[in-house]
């Protein structure tokens, strides 16, 4: 696993020349979401489950933060790095395994989402939006949501030719998951079909476990299953990624 | 002496295309050894496969005398590749393209700023260290390329044409860098399409077509097994069948602009040109080069 850390550092090299640009999206942003529908439209919208409604959203924005940062981190960079600069190529030429461009590039993403996150929590626990002592936990939680969507990201990234793919990504994956699992409403105002999807989302577990540990309340299903669908994302997207990257790198 | 390269019958197929045909090779250590060919002609094919990212559709290949399909990791480490297209990183510095290389060789943070700086040196860009690679001219990111194959300190660099598309000062540079490398022992396996280049760096080399190795030598006896020691180009003001009158005289090849006539001694054949009452408006006496005998080989058609 020697060359994972080399890998990740890589990465981190990068983004302390690049990090500008992320601040907005990673930071500012949430807390803009948070204050406009949270303070905004919780002002018509009175409480939910017993908390008001910014309580009640707050731990779906960190969730779905997590998940559009970890997709959004998945993509042209990805695809940049095989096609544009050939960073992979140049890594593959040098004692580097498959397997840990993979990791180490997850790992890049686990530390980027995970530092966001810790941010907006203590910009939320200013709000007051916090309820419970079990608050810190979702930041594995968050951790969990974005492997789980960057895995199969990444490994989808890497099989593309065309940018054009990620528009389809953003407009018929991303943005729908993130307005339909549970972030902004309970998924039991969905009609049945539209919930089945929700429940396939790893965004919609990510929101129920964050919930569950900033208000101390209970998941709609057990805490093990939730994180179950998040470890079957995160397996099954790693594995795509090593054989994707693996047939775009041999001949 | 062990090898470092050696092939038996080495095959590369892609589908239905067969790149490489069945090649035997043998690189001892301390040898800069070249590929020479057209384009399409198998090289590059050749040298991933060497550099172990490339599976070997057949036959045998050992570099170090290890397996490339089993022990590629291994074999990378040792390795440095400079690839025909530059895969440096642009968002970063000159120095830090150093440093994060040396790192996937496993050298540790401290070990990677003393080798960066040897390498900023061997490769003069010391004074563009903390620049970015994005402006650098085309030879120094090639010096770059070249300086971070060295990272891992290897036995063995291989070097997928390594001047393509520099100015001819970048390449008289280049070509003193990697004189330098030899002189250290370090072994160069390059391909080329430059003759020039081709007799300046390698002991040996081969001249590959259609996949298969049709000369093997150095350049020296490659041109004394496959051309004459001397060429005569005559240029002529008017049209005609000038070649046909040159038989005997020495092998002619007739191209549209000139007369290519191959020759022990220039200057005799020369002579004899005249006295045939030929009236050349141009001529050039000139000794035979590797363009001569790869042009011989593998034929003048243009390769696209």
């Amino acid at each position: 696993m020697g060359a994972t850390a080399a890998v990740l550092e890589r990465h981190l090299v990068m983004y302390r020349r690049l990090w500008r640009g992320s601040v907005f999206s990673s930071f500012v942003l949430p807390v803009l979401f948070l204050a406009g529908i949270g303070l905004g439209v919780g002002g018509y919208v009175g409480e939910i489950g017993g908390v008001g409604y910014l309580a009640w959203i707050t731990p779906g924005v960190l969730a779905s933060t997590a998940f559009q940062t970890a997709i959004g981190e998945s993509t042209y960079s990805v695809m940049g790095d095989f096609k544009w600069v050939r960073s992979y190529h140049a890594m593959y030429a040098a004692p580097v395994r498959v397997g840990e461009m993979v990791a180490g590039r997850l790992v890049y993403i686990l530390l980027r989402v995970v530092v966001a996150a810790a941010v907006f929590l203590g910009v939320t626990a200013l709000f007051g939006a916090l309820r419970s002592p079990w608050a810190p936990l979702s930041l594995a939680v968050v951790a969990l949501v974005g492997l789980a969507a960057a895995a199969p990201v990444t490994a989808f990234a890497a099989t593309v030719e065309h940018d054009s793919y990620f528009a389809l990504l953003f407009r018929f994956v991303m943005i729908p998951s993130a307005l339909f699992s549970g972030v902004f409403f309970p998924v039991e105002q969905l009609p049945g079909p539209a919930r089945v999807l929700a429940c396939l989302s790893p965004l919609w577990h990510g929101v129920e476990l964050s919930r569950a540990a900033t208000l101390g309340v209970f998941p709609a299903w057990p805490v093990w299953a939730h994180v179950a669908c998040l470890l079957v994302w995160a397996a099954a997207g790693t594995a795509w990624a090593v054989s994707a990257f693996g047939r775009r790198l041999r001949d | 002496m062990q090898s470092l390269i050696h092939a038996r019958g080495l095959v590369k197929r892609f589908g239905d295309f067969t790149a490489v045909d069945g090649i035997d090779l043998d690189v001892a250590p301390g040898e800069a050894f070249g590929f020479l060919g057209p384009n399409g002609a198998g090289k590059s094919s050749t040298m991933r496969m060497i550099g172990c990212v490339s599976m070997p559709s057949s036959g045998e290949l050992r570099i170090f005398g290890m397996d490339p399909v089993r022990d590629g990791v291994r074999i990378r480490g040792r390795l440095g590749v400079c690839p025909q297209l530059d895969n440096l990183d642009p968002d970063l510095t000159v120095r830090e393209n150093l440093t994060t290389y040396a790192r996937y060789f496993g050298l540790s943070r401290a070990e990677a700023r003393l080798r960066a700086d040897e390498l900023l040196d061997f490769a003069q860009l010391r004074d563009r260290a903390a620049s970015q690679v994005e402006p650098l001219s085309g030879g120094m990111k090639r010096r770059l390329t070249i300086a971070r194959a060295m990272v891992g300190d290897p036995a063995l660099v291989l070097l997928d044409e390594p001047t393509t598309g520099l100015d001819p000062q970048a390449r008289h540079l280049l070509w003193e860098r990697l004189f330098q490398l030899r002189r250290r022992g370090v072994t160069l396996v390059l391909t080329t399409h430059y003759m020039d280049e081709a007799e300046q760096l390698c002991d040996r080399l081969v001249v590959m077509d259609g996949g298969r190795i049709v000369a093997e030598g150095s350049p020296r006896s490659l041109i004394a097994a496959h051309c004459t020691p001397e060429v005569v180009e005559l240029r002529f003001a008017e049209e005609g069948d000038h070649a046909g009158k040159l038989a005997g005289v020495g092998r002619a090849e007739a191209l549209p602009d000139r007369v290519l006539l191959y020759v022990d001694d220039g200057d005799d054949a020369v002579a004899e040109v005249h006295r045939r009452g030929l009236a050349p408006s141009g001529v050039l006496v000139r000794r035979s080069t590797l363009e001569d005998v790869f042009l011989q080989l593998t034929g003048r058609t243009l390769v696209e």
